[in-house]
């Protein structure tokens, strides 16, 4: 009877049921990634007034901001499944760490990408050794030694448990970064929105941020369930089950 | 509206490197990152197609 709960419960921990869900999943992530961004563009370029110290060169907020919190956002949910892995032995949280780090590592380079071609106008320079910068190059290289690692080690269940210890010790930086910008002095500009004090920017730029976050978030959750897909199929090729997939069959 | 001709949109009030080199690049990234996702996803299909191919002949020569 328990035992029978239990499993209902991990229903959609398994690969094998996880595939066809995810499969159903991604068109809507593909709608809403568009929705959100073509709203989110508009605001940007059309909505958003120019700004008064920056002119139009602020534009590159639109982006900036997004990749820089999904870069951090991602590295949290990937350690989640790491640890999930770890602690529950589940097959499918070491193949969804694995499937998030391609993403995460993408958006922590278009976040520095972004920053130095806002950086050199504005500043001076592409790129300065200051806290918040070099925190987020830490991130980077944290996504990359996870994706090798797992990568140099031929066992699947080995290299998500090497992995997963990796991203969990790699967690520590994500506070660091967030909170570069009030612990040290830096060059970079302190957030434009935080969780306590109502934002320092004008509403429809705001907006626009929020809704180009939003186009960013359902575009990586999209990606990581195409990703996923792959995995598993990778994965399980010896199983039955994959064998009787129809797109296995035909 | 905060421009008056296509040419100053695309001017972006003399930032244009800066704007246009950091959405580009984010554009080029995103389009290619589902692409190659895609081809990996076609790829394994292709590879257990051949599999269960081979399978299916191994079981006829018996």
């Amino acid at each position: 009877m328990n035992e029978n709960k239990l499993v209902h419960w991990f229903k959609y921990a398994s690969p094998q049921s996880f595939y066809p869900l995810a499969g159903k999943m991604i068109p809507w992530f593909w709608a809403l990634t568009a929705v959100f961004g073509i709203a989110g563009l508009w605001i940007s370029f059309f909505v958003a007034p120019t700004d008064a110290q920056q002119g139009e060169g602020y534009r590159i907020i639109f982006i900036h901001v997004p990749t820089s919190w999904m870069s951090m956002f991602i590295y949290i949910v990937l350690a989640c499944w790491a640890g999930l892995g770890l602690a529950l032995n589940t097959r499918l949280s070491g193949m969804m760490a694995q499937a998030l780090a391609p993403t995460g590592a993408l958006m922590a380079f278009l976040s520095l990408w972004t920053g130095a071609f806002w950086g050199k106008p504005m500043w001076g320079t592409w790129w300065v050794w200051d806290a918040r910068l070099t925190s987020e190059l830490i991130l980077l290289f944290l996504y990359l030694g996870f994706i090798a690692l797992q990568a140099a080690i031929d066992d699947p269940r080995r290299a998500d448990k090497a992995g997963a210890i990796l991203a969990l010790v790699g967690v520590v930086n994500v506070p660091i970064i967030y909170f570069s910008v009030k612990w040290w002095n830096t060059l970079h500009q302190g957030s434009s929105v935080s969780m306590t004090k109502s934002p320092s920017m004008a509403t429809t730029m705001l907006w626009g941020m929020l809704l180009m976050a939003l186009c960013f978030w359902m575009y990586s959750i999209a990606v990581a369930l195409m990703r996923v897909r792959a995995i598993i199929l990778e994965r399980e090729a010896h199983t039955e089950w994959v064998k009787l997939l129809d797109e296995v069959k035909s | 509206m905060n421009w008056g001709s296509p040419a100053e949109f695309f001017a972006m009030g003399g930032y244009a490197l800066y704007v246009w080199g950091s959405f580009g690049v984010c554009a080029v990234a995103l389009v290619m990152e589902p692409i190659l996702v895609s081809k990996r996803q076609s790829g394994v299909l292709k590879s257990l197609r051949r599999a269960k191919l081979a399978d299916e002949l191994d079981e006829e020569n018996k």
